[in-house]
């Protein structure tokens, strides 16, 4: 994937003329096979890879009998790599399948390369919404993504009203959009931290800036399901998305039912993004950087755009968790630090060239 | 086939169209014509069902536009607008292809069939695109844009064409281009056209009939020759015209005389 996009960056738009300037059925069905053999790879190679480095073989062997054999790894090797490694990767895919897919629809949607999650204030609310389920009903599992859900939605919701003025939307007004409601979400949450007792603080501050660590397997189940079935159904609007990209009117006018996509995208996406981060806080930058790594490479249909975004997103959370929880071993950085590491300056690139 | 009747449109208290009528034919082309903020705009919105009118109903082929689903209005009815910006690097064939949308069988996913591509492809070469199919919308210049933007409309094979200052940004020669499609399409009795425009000349040059209209209200419709008045024109504009014929096409030509004050 690298490859290709160093190829699109040096040829640019020359090197789509081949394919008479569309994307095809075959060409999403082939980068989406692509990503998918890749992304199966990279499960497969980080989970030898942690504190305690685990033999290939038998570790592969134990992965491929789907943990019915131990394949000679001892009882600890066995435990390390099917109870603490494994689902932390599979939880490290579905959020960053679905932060990808959620930031390319958000793009589409408000018309904006630099719309993403964490950057519009929806990962706050949804942060938001998680702490007050833990403070308010921690008793009750549910309450977490229930809460984080309401949270990502309503954050949505005002940053779409804030960012509309009489004049319609400029992305920059979206951007200031969502630092006001970001900065007034991290107030927020200070606010609910101090109502915390002072050991749970620290590993809340850890799982703010994203961390796959403290993940139950139901909270882990609903992320996987909700990464696959919303990445679906966003798929599945992504012709009206395509219309939406070049404007609400533009869209009206070709035959889009504006108002119940818009409606469907921002419910599937605060979905997306509360699900993620019930289970491992705010990963940011993920919606940034990705789906425009894809574009990059496979061009702007969302038809293809959002599924490759979501496969190549999951790819590159289970990376950069895979480096996160490896380059200072025995010790652990949050995920969320080393994508945004990559993705701050990735923004500002983008910013610059308008 | 469409038809606008008695449309009255309210900003808040402010009127923006009070009681205007407007049969809209096969084969015809009509000018809306008016100074700024005359509601002509305003008007075209509400032809396609963009706004929705305050009292009276826009008909297509008989039933109220309310009728019908998005999707089958925006397979009679297209609109030309003055292109946005493209933000996205989307190419001009994906870009026309758009136009295809509404003709889809599901219309929120799906592929395009062999058909659609062809349409496409059709009016690429109509709008002398073709060879620019592969390029990205921002690379384009103005004059491109704006026909691809007309491509995309002619690519719905919509039979109401409607559109809003389409010339407004283009050099002489490509306003004429742009005009000139429309009324081909219109002579084979293809579209019937409704457009805005603040160039009366090329109005006069192109459309069978003129709406003028001032705040809101029609003050006259009809062939250019009968509207396209001095007397009239300067009601409406509120500055002296001079009127004659044009020494080519024999159409009205219109020069604003403007009265220096020392």
């Amino acid at each position: 994937m690298k490859a290709n996009t160093e190829a699109a960056l040096e040829h640019g738009p020359k090197a789509r003329d081949l394919n008479d300037g569309r994307v095809t059925l075959r060409q999403t069905l082939a980068a989406c096979s692509l990503l998918l053999v890749a992304l199966l790879a990279a499960i497969l190679v980080t989970s030898l890879f942690g504190s305690e480095r685990l033999p290939t073989r038998a570790s592969i062997c134990a992965i491929a009998s789907l943990g019915q054999s131990a394949c000679g790894l001892t009882p600890d090797q066995y435990a390390i790599l099917l109870e603490i490694r494994l689902p932390r990767i599979f939880l490290a895919a579905a959020v960053g399948a679905s932060l990808a897919a959620a930031g390319a629809s958000y793009q589409a949607l408000l018309r904006n390369p630099l719309a993403e999650p964490y950057l519009l204030g929806v990962s706050n609310g949804a942060a938001v919404g998680t702490m007050i389920a833990l403070v308010f009903f921690g008793a009750w599992e549910w309450s977490r993504p229930l809460m984080a859900f309401t949270g990502a939605l309503g954050a949505t919701f005002v940053v779409y009203r804030l960012a509309h003025g009489r004049a319609g939307a400029s992305p920059e007004r979206l951007i200031l959009a969502g630092v006001i409601v970001t900065t007034f979400l991290s107030s927020a949450i200070v606010f609910v931290t101090t109502l915390m007792d002072a050991t749970r603080i620290r590993s809340f501050t850890f799982w703010l800036l994203g961390d796959l660590s403290g993940s139950t397997t139901r909270l882990l189940t609903l992320a996987i399901i909700v990464a696959i079935l919303g990445t679906a159904v966003l798929a599945a609007n992504a012709r009206s998305l395509n219309l939406l990209m070049l404007g609400e009117r533009d869209a009206f006018d070709l035959g889009v039912e504006v108002a119940r996509v818009r409606l469907i995208v921002f419910f599937v996406a605060s979905l997306l993004v509360g699900s993620s981060v019930a289970s491992s806080g705010s990963v940011g930058y993920v919606g940034l950087v990705v789906p425009h790594l894809v574009r990059l490479s496979l061009g702007s249909d969302n038809r293809i755009t959002v599924p490759a975004a979501a496969l190549a997103g999951a790819l590159f959370v289970v990376v950069a968790d895979t480096v996160a929880r490896t380059i200072i071993a025995p010790r652990e950085l949050p995920v969320g630090a080393i994508t945004a590491l990559i993705g701050a300056p990735l923004f500002v690139y983008l910013l610059k060239r308008g | 086939m469409l038809q606008a009747e008695n449309i009255t449109i309210k900003y808040g208290s402010r009127l923006a169209v009070s009681d205007v009528s407007l049969n809209v034919r096969p084969g015809e082309i009509i000018a809306i014509l008016g100074p700024n903020g005359a509601g002509k705009s305003t008007l075209l919105r509400a032809l396609n069902g963009g706004l929705k009118p305050s009292s009276g109903q826009v008909l297509l082929e008989g039933h109220s536009l309310n009728q019908y689903p998005r999707r089958v209005i925006s397979r009679h009815i297209a609109v030309v607008a003055q292109e946005g910006d493209v933000r996205f690097p989307v190419t001009v064939l994906e870009f026309v292809l758009g136009g295809r949308y509404a003709s889809a069988s599901t219309g929120a996913w799906g592929w395009e069939t062999d058909r659609d591509i062809k349409v496409a492809h059709d009016v690429l070469r109509e709008t002398e695109l073709s060879e620019l199919s592969g390029r990205l919308m921002n690379e384009l210049s103005g004059g491109e844009r704006q026909r691809a933007v007309l491509a995309r409309a002619l690519a719905t094979e919509a039979t109401v064409l409607l559109l809003d200052e389409p010339t407004a940004n283009l050099d002489l020669a490509h306003q004429a281009v742009i005009l000139g499609l429309v009324r081909q399409r219109s002579d084979l009795n293809e579209v019937a056209a409704v457009v805005v425009t603040h160039d009366i000349n090329l109005a006069a040059q192109f459309s069978n009939h003129v709406l003028l209209m001032k705040n809101g209200h029609a003050v006259a419709f009809g062939h250019p020759a009968e509207v396209l008045t001095p007397k009239l024109l300067r009601e409406v504009f509120d500055v002296r015209i001079l009127v004659d014929a044009h020494p080519i096409t024999g159409v009205p030509r219109i020069t604003p005389v403007h009265e220096v004050r020392r």
